[in-house]
């Protein structure tokens, strides 16, 4: 059972409305906002955001650093509450839901994968990959199974009791897709998923990338600014200080 | 998550550092073996105080010769003989009182063939051992017919029966005192020590009246050292104590104004005292041990602080893929609660083997009982609880995306 409901399929799975997200920083801190005399400075990263992903797509979000690309992706996944605007995944308004359905909505509607793995240390990859089964209620046996299944599905059956510090960054890299994809999300959120391999790696990583997208049918989201990563995806869209600047497919 | 999973995780992460989380164990083990090793002596020693008070029997009071003074001349306490036998009979006909036992006391030397000991030789009637709720162990007691017509018959305690004869059995044999030969008619059974810590079972008593003719001899025949009195109830003792002093006053002719020539003394009172120094003592060893119990707490949450700070990340990234509040706090808070029950059983342990210990070592009495290890337990936890629950909450409120970024 996921939190969300499903509704009509023509509607998209990611909808915001004129996201705004503004930091406010103690003075003394850097900024580059506009002081409001209040001892805060405010630093506005995201400047009115509207876009919508169909269920589906494959996604590339590119920018330059300090675009707002990160802080976009983390209002996406639910991590972070945009400072005024809407968001409605899949059709549900994320506004709404308390702590309890947000961590609900990141454990069963969400996977993400981060650039530095983030994985838990001193745990075995299989652990990692069921853990959020755990936060599921999945008891242990059962989430060790799928997790196993999954570990082999991403080519690491070999490497489930390796901790991660025993795997080389591509490893890591498919023990945190596994544990992305543990709860069958509908959406796959990636944060520069291949800012720390090497060009051979990456290739193989975006290989999975493309293979759930096409098999099964998985909406992913990317954040890169690499071109040749964006060049995997099918739909560009590029922020530059926090503004949408374009927005396309990309040429197969 | 289920809790047993959630324990699964603690128990993983305090395996993670076993050094910290022996030593904040440590802190938590001492608490509680303190606070285990204080009530074991103070229960002892309360054990102690109630074993004396019941050995001395139950309702009693104790009338002694007070202060006189004739003309100018004034004596102490007890240093004249004003109580006689016939204010013991007239007090034991008082409603209020059950029996009387009127004492004589000295020191004598035993002996029973090349043994010898010196011991209190106590003159008394066979009320003395009704009052007393002192049975024979062995043999019987003597009569009112012997102390009628003061027979040369005597009950020996414990430790005087050990000292002359051994393993042998004293009943219906001979012994000397003071050089008259005297037949044993019994042992008494235990008694043990006094509330003055003198051991009664180091003790010989013979008739009261064997007694002032034949081993003390008197300037005054018919007094008595002081007599116990035992009071209808405990209801009545105030009552009996009251209609005492006005008997007395009336027998020693005592004017209008004067000092009594006597004191009555209510062991009610005196035993409130004793029990309720006691019950202080073990109170402040409880409260004592109890600060390096709250130290130890202190310690497992300034522990706990660290720990919350130090994997903010792994919080942010547990966060992301599903974990709630509840969650997060849940697996501080059961790191703590399993640092406090490990450390608490520990504890309980060293301080149940150090209680016996102090038993061993200076022969004092300890005494645990099961109260004091669900208390010490409940303590731990309830430490745990308190300490933990803080540093866990703070976990619980990180931002997901704060804690993510926390390097």
């Amino acid at each position: 059972m996921t939190p969300l409901q499903n509704t009509a399929s023509g509607e998209p799975l990611i909808k915001v409305e004129s996201l705004c997200k503004i930091y406010s920083l103690d003075s003394g801190a850097a900024g580059n906002g506009n002081g409001n005399g209040n001892g805060t400075v405010n630093s506005q990263v995201l400047f009115d955001v509207s876009l919508s992903i169909h269920r589906g797509e494959f996604v590339a979000i590119m920018g330059h650093s300090g675009s707002g690309k990160s802080t976009l992706m983390n209002i996406l996944g639910c991590l972070d509450t945009p400072t005024s605007g809407h968001y409605w995944l899949d059709g549900n308004d994320i506004a709404s839901l308390s702590d309890d359905e947000l961590a609900r909505v990141r454990n069963r509607n969400i996977g993400f994968v981060f650039q530095g793995f983030n994985l838990l240390k001193r745990m075995t990859a299989l652990d990692n990959v069921a853990t959020p089964l755990l936060y599921a209620g999945v008891n242990r046996s059962d989430s060790r199974k799928r997790a196993q299944a999954l570990l082999h599905q991403t080519g690491l059956g070999k490497f489930a009791a390796y901790q991660p510090n025993q795997l080389s960054g591509g490893q890591q890299q498919r023990v945190a897709i596994s544990r992305a994809l543990v709860n069958n999300p509908q959406l796959i959120l990636a944060d520069e998923p291949t800012g720390n391999l090497d060009t051979q790696t990456s290739r193989e990583i975006m290989e999975i990338f493309q293979q759930l997208n096409r098999e099964h049918g998985i909406t992913i989201v990317l954040v890169t600014h690499e071109d040749d990563i964006a060049a995997c995806t099918r739909r560009l869209i590029r922020l530059q200080d926090g503004r949408v600047v374009h927005d396309a497919e990309v040429p197969a | 998550m289920s809790l047993l999973a959630i324990i699964g995780e603690a128990l993983r992460a305090l395996r993670l550092n076993r050094l910290r989380t022996g030593l904040t164990m440590l802190g938590m083990i001492i608490g509680v073996a303190a606070v285990v090793l204080m009530l074991a002596i103070g229960q002892g020693a309360q054990t102690m105080v109630n074993q004396a008070i019941s050995s001395m029997g139950s309702n009693l009071l104790i009338v002694v010769p007070g202060a006189t003074s004739s003309g100018a001349l004034r004596s102490g306490s007890g240093a004249v003989q004003t109580l006689t036998m016939s204010d013991a009979q007239a007090i034991a006909s008082l409603p209020s009182v059950k029996a009387t036992a009127p004492l004589i006391t000295g020191t004598a030397q035993l002996n029973y063939g090349a043994n010898n000991w010196s011991t209190v030789v106590t003159g008394v009637t066979p009320d003395y051992f009704e009052v007393r709720e002192w049975a024979a162990e062995s043999g019987a007691l003597f009569t009112e017919a012997d102390v009628r017509s003061a027979t040369r018959i005597a009950m020996l305690g414990q430790l005087t029966a050990k000292n002359l004869f051994g393993d042998e059995d004293p009943t219906g044999k001979m012994v000397r005192i003071k050089n008259s030969p005297f037949l044993i008619a019994g042992v008494l059974a235990v008694k043990g020590q006094s509330l003055d810590g003198r051991d009664q079972d180091d003790a010989v008593f013979i008739p009261i009246t064997t007694g002032q003719r034949q081993i003390f001899g008197n300037q005054f025949p018919g007094t008595i050292r002081f007599l116990m009195a035992q009071a209808e109830s405990a209801e009545m003792m105030e009552e009996a104590e009251a209609e005492m002093n006005q008997l007395l006053r009336q027998r020693h002719r005592v004017a209008e104004g004067m000092e009594n020539d006597f004191t009555v003394r209510n062991m009610a009172a005196l035993t409130a005292v004793a029990t309720g120094a006691a019950k202080v003592m073990s109170i402040m060893l409880g409260a004592i041990a109890s600060v390096s119990l709250l130290v130890g707490g202190i310690g497992i949450m300034n522990i706990m602080l660290v720990s919350v700070t130090e994997r903010t990340r792994e919080i942010g990234i547990r966060m992301a893929i599903g974990a709630n509040r509840r969650a997060i706090l849940m697996q501080f808070l059961l790191e703590a609660l399993v640092i406090c029950i490990l450390g608490g059983l520990a504890g309980i342990a060293i301080g149940i083997g150090g209680a016996w210990a102090v038993s061993e070592a200076v022969g004092m009495v300890v005494v645990i009982t099961f109260g004091t290890v669900v208390l010490a337990f409940a303590f731990a936890s309830g430490v745990g609880i308190f300490f933990g629950f803080y540093p866990a909450r703070k976990a619980a409120a990180l931002k997901p995306v704060e804690a993510l970024r926390y390097e």
